[in-house]
C-alpha cells in the first residue's frame, strides 16, 4: 500500500516537471511561476505602471471613465489584446524582418481588435455604442505597441505572456480607479447603483446623503477632470514610492 | 459656409487632445521643449490631411454596406464594414512609409526636421480617430473630410505647442516632488482642457 502511495505520488511528480517543462522556455528551464516571472507579473502594478510611469496608452484610456461598467470592459479588452498579441509576435519574432515589423505588429494587433470589437457588438450591445471608437483605437494604444516593441519582440513566448497580462493589468488598474472615483464624486453611482442614496425632486423625496443636502459634483463628468485625477494619482503613487520621482 | 464650420468645429471644439484625449502619449512625451514639438505637430497635420481623405474614399468606395453597388447589383448587399479596422491601420501604416520616402527624397530639409517623428505617427492614436471619427460623420464629400482631417491635425498642433511652452517655463517654478514632470502635465492638461470646454457653446 505505502510503496503504491510513493508511486503515484512519484509518477506526479513527474508529470508536474513535464508540464513545468512544456509551458516555460525551452532555452531557460525555470519554474514557471519563479521570482522573476513573478516580477514581470506584478511590476507593471506599481513601480513600472504602464500609465503613470512608462507613460504608454492614456490615449484610450481616459475618455471611457465617466462610468465603472465601460471601464472595466475596456481593461478586460486590453487584457485579452495584450497577453494574445503579446504571444503572437513573441512566437513569430524570428520570421519577421524588422524592417516591416510594425505593419506585422498592427496586423496582429488590429484581427485581435476586431474579434474583441464583434464579441462586445454581439453580447454587449450597450456597452460597445458606449465605448464606441475607443474599442478601435486599442489598436494604437501605445502599450500594446510599446510592450510587443520592447518585450515580446526580444522574449519567449511564456514570459511575453506574462508581461502581457501584467501591464494590461497595470492599466485596468489605473483605468478601474479613475472611473471609481469619477462615477461616485460625479453622479453618485458604482456601476449603476445609487450608492449615495436616491435624489429626488426635492430634499424630502430624497434618501441617503442627498437628504442632508449633498449636490453631485457635476465637474467630475467632464473630460478634463479625468488628467485631473490621473495628475492627483501620479502624485499620490509618487509621495509613497519616492524613487520614481523625476529630476524636472 | 459648411466648411468653416467644420473646420472651427475640429480645432476647437472636437480638439482632439482636449476633447477626445488622443494622441496622448506622444503629447506627453515629446513636448519638453517647442521646437521638436513644432516637428512632431507639423508631421501631425501632413498625416492627418493624407489619411482621412483616403480612408474616406476606401469607406465610401470598399467597406460600407452597399458601398460596392459600382461593382454590379450583385454586390450591393455586401457589407465588408467589420474589415475597417485593418484597412485603416494598414493605409496610415503604409502612409507613414510613404510620406517618408517622399519626404526624404523631395525635401531633406523638411525630412531632417521631422525625422524621427514620421514613424512614431503610425502608432498616434490622433490619427486612427480621426479616420474613426470619419467614418461615425458620414461625411457627405470628400472635401469635406479633406477639412476635418487638416482641422483635427491643426488642433492637435496648438495643443502640444501650448504645453511645450507652459512646459518650458515651469521648469523654473518650484513643483512639488512627486508632481514634478508627469503629474504636472498632466493636471495643466486639464487645466487646459477646462477652458478649451468654453467654445463649446459656440455655434457657426
Amino acid at each position: 500500500m505505502a510503496t503504491d502511495k510513493n508511486k503515484t505520488q512519484e509518477e506526479k511528480e513527474v508529470k508536474k516537471k513535464d508540464m513545468i517543462l512544456f509551458l516555460s522556455n525551452s532555452e531557460e528551464k525555470e519554474h514557471f511561476l519563479s521570482k522573476a516571472n513573478r516580477k514581470l507579473l506584478t511590476d507593471p502594478l506599481d513601480d513600472d505602471n504602464p500609465i503613470t510611469v512608462q507613460v504608454l496608452g492614456i490615449c484610450s484610456a481616459l475618455a471611457i471613465t465617466v462610468q465603472l461598467e465601460p471601464a472595466v470592459v475596456m481593461a478586460i479588452a486590453v487584457v485579452f489584446v495584450m497577453a494574445f498579441s503579446n504571444v503572437i509576435v513573441s512566437m513569430l519574432r524570428n520570421l519577421i524582418p524588422s524592417r516591416i515589423r510594425i505593419i506585422v505588429q498592427l496586423v496582429v494587433v488590429a484581427s485581435l481588435v476586431v474579434l474583441v470589437d464583434q464579441i462586445l457588438k454581439a453580447y454587449a450591445y450597450d456597452v460597445s455604442k458606449q465605448l464606441s471608437v475607443f474599442i478601435g483605437l486599442i489598436i494604437t494604444n501605445c502599450i500594446v505597441m510599446g510592450r510587443l516593441e520592447a518585450f515580446a519582440l526580444g522574449n519567449g513566448v511564456y514570459k511575453s505572456l506574462l508581461d502581457g497580462i501584467g501591464n494590461a493589468a497595470g492599466y485596468g488598474l489605473i483605468l478601474v480607479i479613475v472611473a471609481f472615483f469619477r462615477e461616485l464624486l460625479g453622479s453618485g453611482k458604482l456601476f449603476g447603483f445609487e450608492v449615495l442614496g436616491h435624489k429626488g425632486a426635492s430634499l424630502a423625496d430624497s434618501t441617503g446623503l442627498y437628504a442632508f443636502g449633498y449636490e453631485n459634483n457635476g465637474l467630475m463628468l467632464l473630460s478634463p477632470m479625468a488628467l485631473i485625477v490621473v495628475g492627483l494619482l501620479i502624485w499620490v503613487q509618487r509621495s509613497r514610492n519616492r524613487k520614481l520621482i523625476e529630476e524636472n | 459656409m459648411d466648411l468653416v464650420n467644420l473646420f472651427v468645429r475640429s480645432i476647437f471644439i472636437e480638439n482632439m487632445i482636449f476633447a477626445y484625449f488622443l494622441g496622448m502619449c506622444s503629447y506627453l512625451a515629446v513636448s519638453k521643449t517647442v521646437k521638436t514639438a513644432v516637428g512632431l505637430g507639423a508631421a501631425v497635420i501632413f498625416v492627418l490631411a493624407i489619411t482621412v481623405p483616403i480612408n474616406y474614399l476606401l469607406d465610401n468606395y470598399l467597406l460600407r454596406p452597399g458601398a460596392l453597388q459600382w461593382l454590379g447589383e450583385s454586390y450591393a448587399n455586401v457589407d465588408l464594414s467589420f474589415l475597417s479596422f485593418i484597412m485603416f491601420i494598414a493605409v496610415i501604416a503604409s502612409m507613414v512609409q510613404l510620406v517618408e520616402m517622399i519626404v526624404e527624397k523631395f525635401a531633406p530639409a523638411l525630412y531632417g526636421a521631422l525625422g524621427i517623428f514620421l514613424p512614431l505617427i503610425a502608432v498616434n492614436c490622433a490619427i486612427l480617430g480621426g479616420s474613426l471619427f470619419m467614418q461615425q460623420k458620414n461625411f457627405g464629400n470628400i472635401t469635406e473630410a479633406v477639412t476635418y482631417g487638416f482641422g483635427s491635425g491643426i488642433g492637435w498642433f496648438l495643443a502640444i505647442i501650448a504645453i511645450a511652452a507652459i512646459r518650458e517655463k515651469i521648469a523654473y517654478s518650484n513643483v512639488p516632488g512627486p508632481l514634478k514632470g508627469l503629474g504636472i502635465t498632466f493636471i495643466i492638461t486639464g487645466l487646459m482642457a477646462l477652458g478649451f470646454m468654453s467654445f463649446m457653446g459656440i455655434k457657426l
